[in-house]
Order: C-alpha cells, then structure tokens, then sequence
C-alpha cells in the first residue's frame, strides 16, 4: 500500500492552497468585517439598517448554500470568475459576519462610562473611539477573533469539496491513484493540525503581549 | 448600557442632522442602485419566467423539498440527541480527579474541535463507509459534542466559588457536590451559549449536500439542475435560503430569550453567563461557527 508520503509534491501543494486561501479569505474579512462593524454603530440609519441586515443574513446562512449560491449562481448572471476567486469571496463574505460581531462585542466590554466622560471632556466622536474606546476595546477583541479564524481555516475545507485545489481536493486525486484511505486521513487531519494550532499559538501570543496586567 | 448607546454622539444639531441625512440619502441610494441591479440582472437573465416558477407549483417538487427538509431535521434532531451527553461526558472527563481521564478527554475534546468538520464527516462516510445521515451525524456529534463540552466545563467553572465550598464544608461528597449544587447552576447560565451551538449544529446539516446524503440543499440541487424545468437556480434559492435563515434566527432568538429571562430571575444572578472558557492546548473554542 502507498502512502501519501510518497507524493509530497501533491500534498505540499494543497497544503499551500489550503494556506493561501485561508490568508486571502481572513484579510478580506478582516476588512469588510470592519467597515461593516463601522456602520453598525454609525449615526447614519441607512448604514446600520445595512451592517444589521448584512450581519444576520450571513450568519444564519449555511456556509455550503453560500458556495452553492456563489459558485453556481454567479455564473447564471454571466458573472464568470475563476474558482478561487469565488472561494474567497464566499468565505470572506460570510466570515466578515462573525469578525464585525467579535469586534462589537470587544467594543462592548468597555465600561460605557469611559465613552461618556470622554464625551463630557468635549471630545469628538472620532477621538471618543480612536483614543478612548478602541485602545481598550482590542484586547478583547483578540480572543474572539481568534476562534473566528480559526473556524475560517477550517472552513476552507468546503472551498475543496466545490473543487478547488486545497487538502481535501488533494485527497481526492490521492484517492484515485490507489493509496491508502485511512493513511491519507491522517496525513490529512496532521496538515489541518498544523495550521489550526500555528493559528491559535499567534493568537495566545497576541493575547498574551495585549494582556492587562490587574 | 453599552457604548454603542446614544452617550457616544450628541443629540445632533440641525448642520449634523443636515449630515446624516446627507449620508443617509447617498447610503439609501447606493443600496437601491444594489437591489435595483440584482433586481434587473434577474430580470436580464429571465429568472421569473412562468416556466421556472412553475415547478414548485408540482406536488412532487413541493414533496421533494419537503423530504429534505424532513431530512435536515431528522440529522439535526439525532444530532442534539447525541451531542448532549457526549458534551457532558466529555465535560466530566476533563473535570476529573485522574489524570489519565482527564488527559484522555482534553486530547479527544481538542483533536475534533481542531479538525474540518468536513474532514471528520468524508472519514465516517468514505473510510468507514458509514451510510451518508449517520455519517454526518457521527462528525456532528464529535465536532459540536466536543464544543459543547467546553461550554459544560466553561459553565461549572464559573459558578462562584463559594457553592462548591460550601458543598464540601456540609460534607458532600464530590459527585453531590456536582450534581446537587454545581450542575443546576451551571445549566441555567449555560442554556444562551448552549443553543447558539445547536443553531451551529443546524446550518453544518447542509454539509450532508457534500455526501450525497438527502437533504434539503440536496433537494434544492435536484431541482435547480433539472432541464425540464429550465434550470430554476435562482428561484430555488429565493426559496431555500429564507427557510434555512428563518429556521436559524428561531433558534438564535430562543436562546436570547432564554439569556434575558435568566438574567431576570435572581437564582442564577452571580453565576455569570458563560462566554468562552481558555483552553489547555491553545485552542480557543470557536462557538460562532
């Protein structure tokens, strides 16, 4: 019986497609998930009406029905883009989702009074958050963001069963040239290992230079 | 009270009023120009013909989407059947005085909440070669199982600490102490974090489309490639994608009616609710996802 050891070119290379889509998807979330926690708490109603309606809809969507929406959807309006791009567009949209509500629920955990006297001290609005609320409000929001991408990397596993070059896809390819299944699984699960666990050990560190020492 | 409440910007005054509304207009018109283009490109692209509509008006259609709704459900409800005591099983073990258990449970516990629950689902379905809803129940259950069970743990951890000593000062011993004082105070602040896993639990179902297994995406599928039918695609979406949002938002709004009514009743005030618990290994329980 090979195994996959044999063929690392293969599984280097969904390794890396793994890797490339998930650092794609996170960046692009990490700014959209921003811009729509911006308008969640901005005055303009309009704009909050939006970032709510974005935020439920994503959340409460199945990750597969986006794919399926995305990739089998756009097409049908003459929107032909390559695989990949669909991919990050649809993981990053519905991560953007879950990063806007860590970033809101960080805002939160500062005590409403430090906006307040900031407000009184005749601050504007953008200093309130820029030099008040924000500094304080980020060490919280690394715990959450944190399992988010975590989940995202995760995710990126459903970007290869729509067929894309990543882990899963690989196995398949791995699959028809005879190899073992079960050695291909655990060669499978060892490369997911190494990324979710790389991921949350940034994470711990972050945690652990942003900590409050009390 | 939040930051995020009106303490943040002043009541606004006719020029910022005059700002918003500027705002609000240009936003409001970026949005129509949105919708309006969907809109148009569904138009465009003869998405509500007669012909592509007409399906669902099939007995058959209407009992395919049905089944797999069916479906969807029937893995869920197995799923929150097993998930349930494999979390507090697990919760238990990790909590336990031996070490071997405890070792044991931590490294099941972290080996499936680090894996693709994809992964976890084709290992059942392609290697074990378990039918497709037992296989995508068996990963469910692993997976939000082993969520659940940190939630448990996260749970029993924050009952004040004071409950635990006062169990053992009246000489309880250590299961009484669990089962009489920590468990039923843990659960009452656990139910919000609880539930929004099961809404997790429910919208992974749809992985079941990725194994054949027949459910709800995969009925939508069927039908939305069907040439008899002049491929509805876009149809079967308007359709599908409400039922599963308006299914979830269900469940995410039970649980915080839930939270709301256990901060209203004094028996749980003190316990507070249970966010997320740090985690041995380094991995941070992802419950959003």
């Amino acid at each position: 019986m090979k195994t996959l050891t044999d063929n690392w070119s293969t599984y280097w290379e969904g390794f890396l497609g793994t890797l490339s889509l998930f650092a794609v998807s996170a960046v692009l979330s990490l700014v959209l998930g921003m811009v729509i926690a911006g308008f969640r708490v901005s005055p303009v109603r309009p704009l909050r009406a939006f970032g709510t309606v974005w935020v439920t809809v994503l959340r409460n969507t199945p990750l597969t029905l986006l794919f399926f929406i995305v990739v089998l959807g756009l097409p049908r309006f003459n929107i032909t883009l390559p695989f990949y791009t669909f991919a990050v567009l649809a993981l990053g949209c519905y991560t953007s989702a879950f990063v806007c509500e860590s970033m809101r629920s960080g805002i939160n955990t500062v005590p409403s009074g430090q906006g307040e006297a900031a407000r009184s001290l005749g601050m504007s609005f953008g200093q309130t958050m820029g030099l008040v609320v924000l500094p304080q409000a980020y060490r919280s929001v690394v715990a959450p963001l944190g399992s988010v991408m975590i989940a995202l990397a995760k995710n990126t596993a459903i970007a290869g069963s729509f067929s894309v070059t990543e882990l899963l896809g690989t196995y398949r390819t791995i699959n028809e040239l005879g190899y073992s299944i079960i050695w291909t699984f655990v060669w499978i699960a060892v490369g997911y290992l190494i990324i979710t666990l790389s991921i949350s050990a940034v994470f711990n560190l972050l945690e652990r230079r942003v900590a409050v020492s009390r | 009270m939040t930051v995020e409440s009106s303490a943040l910007y002043d009541i606004p005054g006719p020029k910022a009023l005059a700002r918003h509304r500027l705002y609000g207009g240009i936003a409001l018109l970026l949005i129509a120009a949105l919708i309006g283009w969907v809109v148009y490109m569904l138009f465009h692209t003869h998405q509500f013909t007669y012909a592509k509509w007409e399906p669902f008006e099939y007995q058959g259609v209407q009992d395919l989407l049905l089944r797999g709704l069916g479906n969807t459900l029937r893995a869920f409800g197995w799923t929150v059947l097993f998930a349930l005591p494999f979390g507090a099983l697990f919760a238990a073990g990790r909590l336990s005085d031996h070490r071997v258990v405890r070792w044991f449970a931590t490294l099941v516990v972290e080996f499936f909440r680090a894996m693709p629950l994809l992964v976890m689902i084709f290992f059942v379905f392609v290697a074990l070669k378990v039918q497709p809803l037992w296989a995508l129940v068996a990963g469910l259950v692993l997976y939000n199982g082993s969520v659940l069970a940190e939630v448990f743990r996260a749970g029993v951890l924050a009952v004040p600490k004071g409950q635990r000593e006062a169990a053992y000062a009246l000489g309880m011993r250590k299961t009484q102490v669990m089962t009489y004082v920590l468990v039923p105070q843990a659960n009452r602040a656990m139910l919000p974090a609880i539930i929004s896993q099961l809404v997790v639990a429910l919208k992974d179902t749809s992985l079941g489309f990725l194994i054949t297994f027949e459910e709800f995406l995969h009925a939508g599928k069927l039908i939305a490639t069907n040439l008899d039918y002049d491929l509805p695609f876009i149809p079967v979406v308007i359709v599908i994608a409400p039922i599963y949002i308006g299914m979830c938002l269900l469940l995410s709004w039970l649980a915080r009616w839930v939270e709301r009514r256990s901060r209203r009743s004094p028996s749980v005030r003190g316990g507070a609710p249970v966010a997320e618990a740090g985690v041995a290994m380094g991995l941070p329980p992802s419950a959003q996802q």
